[in-house]
């Protein structure tokens, strides 16, 4: 078996950095009690999404070349970011008005709307 | 304008005013004058009108040239050829309203009348319609009239003697212009009644009365007559019921209701059997709307002109009799008009056999029948005394002077079609009637009742004299009859008004407080019982009542069998005599009684006594004939049924009858037994009731005393009530009980069971909806409720939380499909 980081790189490789992104983001949005930490736990989610998503667009992938552009992947990485950037708009005016309202921005304070 | 015009025109309008009376009194009556008093002046004014129409009317009947017969002899009846003219028929049968007059021609020709075989004429009479309800061949119903000198007298005597009443009671319902305290009923509370006083609606029912009665008068045909009939039924329901809160009064109007649907009962079962048989119920001839030729009526169908007006069985009846007869013939022969040529020809022959006498007589006694509820014959009498219970005006005007004469009017009017058979059944009913009536007055102590038998009494005179043949006397009876006790009547409303009592035995004394009252109340005592200088001069009872008795003295001397009707007519005699001057001895002679009645007495207003002295004017000279012989008996005599005016002999139904002619009667010795006969009985009567009320000579208790038995038998007044009580009433309330109970028993516990077991059923019902149906949806709800409860405290609101299910359960979905669809993802 030969080491890791010696082999050529391919999708597998590309889809391991996305999860351990993923399972970065996760741990950080479970664990985070601020909200902007959580925020960016959220971030790597998505980022690691995002990989995913390019990876699984490789051109090795695409079989015997039917698709037309092979842009898929990027595409919907794009749309990711977009998705993240307005996600992140909305997310940051509601942790400021929780400030406003709580003079804190910790998320476990956040409990109004338990049943 | 002819007189055929004229008469129909005055009475007709003359009937109709009290009707607008009666309406405008109906929706304005409160608002008349303060308290309703406008309407006395409303209902007066009116019946005053009527009373100048009719005298008009009796002026021009007197001057349009009817012959004017003297009773005593027959010169108007001598050699008169009867002469039936339509006036101009062409032109009348166009004419809905159309007239049709019988006149009798005028002849100067002298005594051929001598041997009583004259030609018989009809009498002079207008008859039509006005109005035609329905018409049809076999029937027709119309509101017409029939006028004839007793129709003109009917209408003077009616509006006379209301209009009199009706001032009179002016005076009399006063208390009813505020409001009243009734202290004879008594409320839950104990306390007197107090209600609003009704003085408007007295004179509303008044005039309605009038107009009801007149209509009774005028009504051309029998269908008319039941109507109105009707009406004045209703009238008489409304008048004694006036203080309806008494219970005795309400009882009283209830009474005298129902008695009276007994006798019109019969009388629908006359008018039927009329109706079957002829298909017409007009009295006169008359054009018909829908033909337009002229019908036979009622009298020329009985009393054919061609038959000299001999009483026979109409051809409708026997042909309507012999219906099995015509049903055998039609089998045998189909055509139609060889038929009724037959059946035509067959009919004399029939007639011989008797066909149809037996429905005649049926006709006759139901009409009859009618007369008693309304007349109060016996057996039907009893509900006159209870009318006592209205006020007394209407005593006076209603049940004494005219509405319980109209069945006395209907019998003489109707008297062409009667049977000998049914006047004699007539004459029996009116003998026993005046005798049971007049040996309970002799008992009674309310002044009111004394004068309500009185009243029965001389109303079983009227139909005993109808019913011996005496058309004339019983008519004439009626005539001075209606002033005098509606004379003595409004005296004795009087007394009662200053008395506040009823009862004789508190009175006494009164002629010294109330002269008025008392002078007036003795003309009409002397004229009831017929006082006068015999042969000589007389009240007006003296030659009514003579007139009756001589009648019933002839009939039976001429049907001997039958003369216990002459000793009940002059015993009756005897004892009127007796109870009137009781009456009047007891209240207005000798001393007070009861002192403190006697210092609250005080001789009533002028409004009251000034019809008193009016009416006992007329009672003093309504008998009277003026120079030349006009007077009511003479004016009577011109509306003598034709082919009345002989003695006819019959074998009828219940024996063979001979009707002497009533001219008869006033001649020779009959008129003088008779005369004599009722001035002794009369004379004895009073001296009788002198020595016993007057002059303590015999002691009334004492009297009592020896003859307990008939003494009580008469204060029990023959125990009629009792009977009737026990005969009727008990029955009655026996079966209406026993159908109630069947309906409370039966019916309503059948219902009630199936009631109950549809409750059952539906408990069933219900508690599976409760617990079955209501149990499901509440464990639903209640399973969803908990789970939501439980589920809530999952929603801790923290993020951080939250992400963690979202990790475990993504985790935990990865490894279960893993676990699960190994293949499927190995593939």
């Amino acid at each position: 078996m030969t080491f890791v980081l010696c082999g050529v790189v391919s999708v597998s490789h590309y889809l391991v950095v996305g999860a351990v992104l993923f399972t970065c983001g996760v741990v950080c949005m479970a664990l985070k009690r601020n909200a902007l930490g959580v925020l960016m736990g959220i971030e790597l989610v998505l980022n690691g999404a995002n990989i995913n998503f390019v990876a699984f667009g490789s051109e090795y992938l695409a079989g015997d070349g039917k698709s037309v552009l092979g842009l898929d992947g990027e595409v919907m990485a794009l749309f990711v970011i977009l998705l993240a950037a307005a996600e992140a708009a909305v997310a940051l005016a509601i942790t400021l008005n929780f400030y406003n309202n709580h003079a804190t921005v910790d998320v476990d304070r956040a409990d109004d709307l338990h049943g | 304008m002819t007189a055929e015009q004229l008469f129909p025109i005055l009475l007709g309008i003359a009937w109709l005013i009290p009707l607008a009376s009666f309406v405008a009194i109906l929706f304005f009556g409160p608002r008349m004058g303060a308290h309703g008093k406008g309407a006395a002046t409303v209902a007066t004014s009116a019946i005053g009108a009527s009373l100048f129409l009719s005298l008009v009317a009796l002026v021009a009947w007197t001057m349009a040239g009817h012959a004017v017969s003297s009773p005593h002899h027959d010169e108007g009846h001598a050699s008169v050829h009867h002469n039936n003219t339509n006036t101009d028929a062409g032109q009348s049968a166009r004419r809905v309203q159309a007239v049709v007059f019988r006149s009798q021609e005028h002849s100067d020709a002298g005594g051929s009348h001598a041997g009583g075989h004259g030609e018989h004429v009809a009498p002079a009479s207008y008859s039509g319609d006005w109005y035609t309800l329905y018409a049809s061949r076999s029937l027709r119903l119309s509101i017409g009239w029939y006028i004839d000198s007793l129709t003109v007298l009917m209408f003077v005597v009616v509006t006379f003697i209301a209009t009199c009443i009706h001032v009179y009671a002016a005076g009399y319902m006063h208390d009813e212009l505020h409001d009243v305290t009734d202290s004879e009923v008594r409320l839950a509370t104990g306390d007197p009644l107090h209600r609003e006083g009704r003085f408007h609606r007295f004179f509303q029912a008044l005039s309605l009365f009038c107009f009801s009665m007149l209509g009774i008068v005028i009504a051309g045909n029998l269908a008319m007559v039941f109507i109105f009939w009707e009406l004045v039924g209703i009238c008489s329901w409304f008048l004694i019921g006036f203080y309806f809160e008494r219970q005795s009064a309400s009882t009283a109007a209830n009474k005298a209701f129902i008695v009276n649907r007994v006798g019109d009962f019969g009388m629908l079962i006359g008018l039927m059997a009329l109706w079957g048989g002829l298909g017409t119920l007009h009295f006169g001839d008359s054009v018909s709307s829908a033909t337009g030729q002229v019908e036979p009526g009622l009298f020329e169908l009985v009393r054919p002109a061609e038959n000299h007006h001999e009483q026979q069985v109409p051809d409708g009846l026997v042909a309507f009799a012999a219906a099995d007869q015509i049903e055998k013939m039609a089998a045998a022969n189909p055509s139609r008009s060889e038929l009724r040529r037959e059946v035509a020809a067959a009919v004399p022959g029939w007639r011989e056999q008797g066909y149809g006498r037996w429905l005649l007589f049926v006709a006759g006694i139901g009409i009859f029948c009618g007369c008693v509820g309304k007349s109060a014959q016996v057996p039907l009498f009893v509900w006159l005394p209870d009318a006592m219970e209205g006020p007394t005006p209407v005593s006076a005007l209603v049940h004494s002077a005219t509405m319980v004469a109209a069945g006395v009017y209907l019998v003489g009017r109707f008297f062409p079609v009667l049977t000998p058979d049914v006047l004699l059944v007539i004459a029996y009913i009116g003998g026993v009637t005046l005798f049971i009536a007049a040996t309970i007055a002799v008992t009674a102590t309310d002044i009111k009742r004394v004068l309500a038998y009185s009243t029965v009494s001389q109303l079983g005179y009227m139909m005993l004299a109808l019913g011996v043949g005496g058309w004339v006397a019983g008519l004439f009876h009626l005539i001075t009859h209606a002033f005098f006790k509606s004379l003595l009547f409004l005296c004795s409303g009087s007394v009662i008004h200053a008395c506040h009592t009823n009862d004789m035995r508190k009175m006494g004394g009164l002629l010294k407080v109330m002269p008025y009252t008392a002078w007036t109340m003795l003309i009409g005592c002397l004229a009831i019982i017929g006082a006068g200088v015999p042969f000589v001069l007389g009240f007006s009872g003296y030659y009514s009542k003579d007139a009756i008795l001589a009648q019933a003295l002839l009939f039976s001397r001429t049907n001997p069998q039958h003369s216990i009707l002459y000793l009940a007519v002059a015993g009756g005699a005897f004892i009127t005599a007796f109870y009137m001057f009781r009456l009047w001895f007891m209240t207005f002679a000798g001393s007070p009684r009861d002192q403190h009645v006697f210092e609250h007495a005080h001789e009533s207003p002028r409004v009251m006594t000034a019809p008193l002295v009016a009416l006992a004017v007329f009672a003093v000279v309504a008998g009277w004939a003026l120079p030349g012989g006009l007077g009511v008996e003479s004016l009577l005599e011109q509306s003598r049924p034709a082919g009345t005016a002989e003695a006819v002999t019959t074998a009828g139904i219940l024996g063979t009858i001979t009707l002497p002619a009533e001219h008869e009667s006033h001649v020779g010795a009959i008129h003088v037994t008779a005369t004599l006969t009722a001035f002794l009985t009369a004379l004895a009567g009073v001296l009788l009731a002198a020595a016993m009320y007057l002059k303590p000579l015999v002691s009334p208790v004492a009297v009592a005393h020896a003859a307990r038995p008939i003494y009580t038998f008469l204060v029990h007044r023959w125990y009629v009530d009792e009977l009737y009580n026990v005969l009727f009433v008990l029955p009655t309330l026996g079966l209406a009980r026993f159908i109630s109970a069947i309906d409370t028993q039966v019916i309503d516990r059948f219902i009630n069971s199936l009631a109950w077991i549809a409750r059952q059923i539906a408990s069933v019902d219900a508690w599976f909806d409760r617990v079955v149906v209501d149990g499901i949806v509440n464990v639903a709800g209640s399973v969803t409720w908990k789970a939501g409860l439980e589920l809530k405290r999952v929603q801790t609101g923290n993020l951080r939380q939250y992400v963690m299910f979202i990790v475990v359960g993504t985790v935990a979905i990865f490894v279960l499909a893993t676990l699960l669809f190994r293949t499927s993802f190995a593939g």
